[in-house]
């Protein structure tokens, strides 16, 4: 878990805020932050899904799930371990072909 | 409560004389005056506001310093080209017509438009139809993300979330239609020494409907100041014809019909008007949401919306930034 949120930590600070991310702490909004317009959610989707093998419902895309790296990292965590439930394979995350 | 808080309904109620004479006056200043050009050129679309900013244009300059130019594509409606030139009729203004389907089939257009379609709809091809859209900002409790929506030659409809890569393709291949529609009117703008008319109303402006260079380009811009309702209570005035006011307000830009609510505001556009001004005035969601007859907690959304999208849009309506502002420059 600590490996995921830095992980996603990482790409959120990459890709958001252009390596700026002093001062941007893990429970801070996106969206308050002005971090992410529409096209920004689908590029959080598109990474999530590919990194992590995963498949988000529509019912899934809501703030509550992908607004903060902390809501992330749960998000996802649940979302690898029930993926990984249903097929009985190895985490996601843990694979080393897993690829960005 | 705030005593001399206005409704929104009152507020939005304009004085058509009086703005149609202010508007009109500040069109000559512009034309005439600070850029010394001989008339305007406006695109027409057949909707309301290309079609007000044209009656304004032949109000201020003389119809005989306005042209009216009409710009269909392969996807464009039929009904576009029809109701632009009854808008040229009723004025008696020159027109011309340039369909530029031949420039956008060179680009690559649509050939980059499908093969982005391809990503998500990997059938799309021959035959078919399509247009991407938004869920309604107060109904949909999840981000507003687009989709797109496809017809198949034989009817069936299919409605599949887009990816970043295929959304950016899509829009970055339409694109192509807005801003080869603007390379043509400064085309006759330079033929004729005229200026270039922008049509976009408030919200347009506002939230950042428009493509840069491409619609969002223009030398003067008649109508950005006025909310859709006012932009209405305009054209009754002006005499637009009934046809081209009681049109549903569409993009233009699809294959399948799209209006500019499923594309951009994904609300209602009177109700956006509302919550756009309510937004503008500081009004408490509450009072907001009476007038456009939606609950607070809409409102809200609808709020936050706008401040996302503004906060997203700012880059399209920077004008080019100089890196030194010093010196004489203007």
């Amino acid at each position: 878990m600590p490996d995921l949120q830095h992980e996603l930590r990482s790409y959120i600070v990459e890709n958001y805020l252009f390596g700026q991310g002093d001062g941007f702490r893990d429970g801070d909004s996106f969206w308050e932050l002005g971090l992410m317009d529409s096209t920004g959610v689908l590029e959080l989707i598109s990474y999530l899904e590919e990194r992590y093998a995963i498949s988000l419902e529509s019912s899934e895309i809501v703030p509550e799930n992908l607004d903060s790296i902390e809501k992330l990292t749960h998000f996802v965590s649940r979302k690898v371990e029930d993926s990984n439930a249903s097929s009985g394979g190895t985490l996601a995350t843990d694979r080393p072909g897993a690829s960005q | 409560m705030n005593p001399v808080a206005i409704s929104p309904l009152d507020a939005l109620t304009i004085n058509p004389a009086r703005e149609t004479e202010w508007i009109s006056t500040r069109i000559a200043e512009i034309v005439f005056g600070e850029f010394k050009r001989k008339g305007a050129v406006i695109g027409v679309s057949g909707g309301i506001d290309s079609s007000v900013v044209a009656f304004l244009c032949a109000r201020a300059l003389g119809k005989d310093r306005v042209l009216v130019l009409f710009t269909p594509e392969a996807d464009s409606s039929p009904d576009s080209l029809r109701l632009g030139r009854l808008v040229a009729d009723s004025l008696g203004v020159t027109h011309a017509v340039e369909d530029i389907s031949g420039i956008l089939r060179a680009a690559g257009c649509y050939e980059r438009r499908d093969n982005a379609i391809r990503l998500v709809v990997p059938e799309y091809g021959e035959g078919y139809k399509s247009k991407i859209v938004l869920p309604n900002v107060t109904e949909a409790r999840e981000y507003a993300i687009f989709s797109v929506v496809v017809q198949s030659p034989d009817g069936q409809i299919k409605k599949v979330r887009l990816t970043a890569k295929a959304y950016l393709g899509i829009l970055a291949a339409t694109n192509f239609k807005q801003r080869t529609r603007k390379m043509m009117e400064y085309h006759y703008a330079d033929l004729l020494q005229y200026a270039v008319a922008g049509t976009p109303n408030r919200l347009e402006y506002d939230l950042g409907f428009f493509v840069k260079n491409g619609d969002g380009a223009a030398d003067f811009k008649p109508i950005a100041h006025l909310y859709k309702s006012q932009v209405y209570q305009l054209a009754e005035y002006l005499g637009v014809p009934e046809e081209i006011r009681r049109r549903v307000p569409t993009t233009d830009t699809y294959s399948l019909e799209q209006s500019q609510e499923e594309f951009y505001f994904s609300l209602p556009l009177e109700k956006m008007d509302f919550c756009l001004y309510g937004k503008n005035s500081g009004l408490p969601a509450a009072d907001t949401a009476e007038a456009a007859g939606l609950t607070q907690e809409q409102v809200e959304r609808v709020y936050r919306m706008i401040e996302s999208t503004r906060k997203a849009t700012r880059y399209l309506r920077s004008n080019p930034i100089l890196v030194n502002m010093k010196g004489d420059l203007e």
